[in-house]
């Protein structure tokens, strides 16, 4: 009787454990250790394409699907692989994914995989994916890599749609703009228009434009960071 | 009685940061004067309206910096700023374009890197370059000199075209940059290059009625302005002469090179050195003690880099004028340049 107390004692600090270890898993990805604003990985095609929310969103999702199936793939064979070719390994993994998003965007949201352009393709290099699969997924357990992949995948896709959107306001004026070629005909009327203007805002829609509000979001989140200190 | 040490040179003039930027300002009047002559209120409209933005911009950043305002704004650099840029800018371009120039030249380029004497880009240049990128119909369409005006302009009318694009009759800005015959109104520079891509010389370009239209004695006027305003701060030694003697040097030696190659596709080095921003920047911009360099041989130097970009730009680029892209570009090199100028040390070998 004492003993199966006991077990269910252990049970539940493991659970309790469990709990806390993707808790910290989605407080790195989403917030302390963003890929976005914190390790500033990936910055070449989150500051190209996000432009609009549509693309941003468009991209963010590709990232996340690559992500979570890389870190879960590689985190699989972590035992079989040598030390010496990991790497290779790893980059290979992400590249086959990498080749199926791009051929089911190709399928599917023709449009939007128009303007993405380089951009999918060169999801291969983001840094964010090669740098998971070696410090996280390489070295864990499948459960855990998967969602730290989804975690880390959900906070990029957060700053590429705040970035996007931000973007979009300032340059045109609307938001989800062209979303029907990432959701099909039925999304039209999603496209919210805040403001007509006759003359964009250039700067917000070309890359320099991208590295300013870039800044700025980085700027909001050490604000944040501090007062939550100070409290 | 307690005597104050320093150490040489004793006898100097010492100016504070705000008498400099005072007479700097009143340096740049007689360019300002010349040119509202020309092409009416709307320049000095822009003038008050960004002087405003920049005092309360600064204010308000300021404010969020947690560092002391009225000592601050009262250096007078702000207002410097402001005034460079209602120069740069069309004279009756909308309200909207003066003012994210002037608060993105204060927060972005000058607060947001530390402050007067921290900024890397000359906020001003920065500001010209973010709205000729940003919106470059306002930014391309100058009204013809007043004399040339089909309408004539009240002060009413100016005001109200600033604040709503139209005068008080109704007419755009855009017909107003139209003059009696039908031709667009554009700078000198801006209708030699454009009839150079379309395939003219540069003789048929000095006689055709466009070039002609395009108040080419007006801008030659607001340069001389320009000039006896930087002549001035030079005899009252706030500016060397180490930074507009090299820089127009350069632009007359690397134009002239250029013209004597191809007189018939390259503009002379005396239009060069009359028109755009040439004299303005010369003795206003280049030789901000912020972002110049800061040795003499680096100052010979980077005056001379800028003069070559802005030969480089006019002739090949697409932009109206080359100056405010040649001084950022400029900028960037000065770490550079000043770390590779340095003045040996006296009685020390190498």
């Amino acid at each position: 009787m004492s003993d199966s107390i006991q077990q269910t004692a252990t049970q539940d600090e493991s659970k309790s454990e469990q709990a806390a270890v993707y808790k910290e898993l989605a407080w790195q990805g989403l917030w302390k250790n963003n890929p976005g604003i914190v390790q500033l990985l990936g910055l070449c095609p989150l500051l190209a394409v996000t432009n609009t929310v549509t693309n941003a969103l468009g991209l963010a999702i590709a990232t996340l699907f690559v992500l979570v199936a890389s870190n879960s793939l590689v985190s699989l064979i972590r035992a079989y692989v040598p030390q010496a070719i990991r790497i290779p390994v790893f980059v290979m993994i992400i590249a086959s994914l990498v080749t199926c998003v791009q051929l089911l965007m190709n399928a599917f949201t023709y449009e939007l995989y128009l303007s993405l352009g380089i951009f999918i393709p060169l999801i291969v290099t983001n840094c964010i994916i090669i740098g998971r699969a070696e410090a996280f997924a390489s070295k864990n357990s499948v459960k855990h890599a998967a969602f730290d992949g989804l975690m880390m995948g959900l906070g990029f896709s957060a700053v590429l749609i705040l970035l996007g959107a931000s973007r979009e306001i300032l340059a045109q004026g609307t938001l989800f703009d062209g979303i029907e070629t990432l959701l099909g005909d039925w999304a039209q009327d999603l496209t919210i228009i805040l403001y007509h203007t006759d003359t964009t805002f250039l700067l917000a829609a070309l890359p320099p434009g991208a590295f300013i509000i870039m800044g700025l979001i980085i700027a909001l989140k050490n604000l944040i960071d501090q007062r939550v200190v100070k409290q | 009685m307690a005597f104050m040490n320093s150490s040489s040179p004793h006898q100097r003039v010492r100016r504070s940061t705000s008498q400099i930027m005072l007479l700097v300002i009143l340096c740049l009047i007689p360019g300002i004067f010349l040119q509202s002559y020309f092409f009416g209120f709307g320049n000095l409209l822009q003038i008050v309206l960004a002087g405003i933005v920049a005092l309360i911009s600064e204010g308000v950043i300021l404010i969020l910096r947690q560092r002391p305002i009225i000592h601050t704004l009262k250096d007078g650099s702000a207002l410097l700023t402001a005034v460079l840029i209602a120069i740069a800018i069309p004279p009756l371009a909308p309200w909207w374009v003066v003012v994210i120039g002037t608060v993105f030249a204060v927060v972005f380029v000058k607060q947001l890197y530390g402050g007067l004497g921290q900024n890397i880009f000359n906020p001003a240049m920065a500001a010209y370059v973010l709205l000729l990128v940003s919106f470059p119909v306002q930014m391309t369409s100058w009204i013809p000199v007043q004399s040339l005006h089909p309408f004539s302009l009240t002060l009413m009318d100016q005001i109200n075209a600033l604040l709503t694009g139209f005068t008080l009759d109704g007419y755009s800005v855009k017909q107003l940059s139209i003059s009696i015959d039908g031709l667009t109104m554009a700078t000198p520079l801006d209708t030699a290059r454009n009839a150079l891509h379309a395939g003219n010389t540069i003789s048929e370009i000095f006689d055709s009625p466009e070039y002609k239209a395009s108040s080419w004695e007006a801008i030659q006027w607001v340069n001389l302005g320009f000039l006896l305003g930087g002549l001035v701060l030079l005899c009252k030694r706030v500016i060397q002469w180490y930074i507009p003697v090299s820089f127009l040097t350069g632009i007359s030696v690397f134009s002239f090179i250029a013209f004597a190659y191809n007189p018939d596709l390259n503009i002379s080095p005396l239009f060069h050195l009359f028109s755009g921003a040439t004299m303005l920047g010369a003795f206003f911009i280049l030789t901000d003690p912020v972002t110049a360099s800061t040795t003499v041989k680096g100052r010979i130097f980077y005056a001379l880099l800028i003069a070559l970009i802005v030969v480089i730009i006019r002739n090949l680029g697409g932009y109206p004028d080359a100056v405010a892209f040649a001084v950022l570009l400029g900028n960037m090199c000065v770490p550079f340049i000043d770390y590779y100028t340095q003045p040996k040390v006296y009685g020390r070998a190498n």
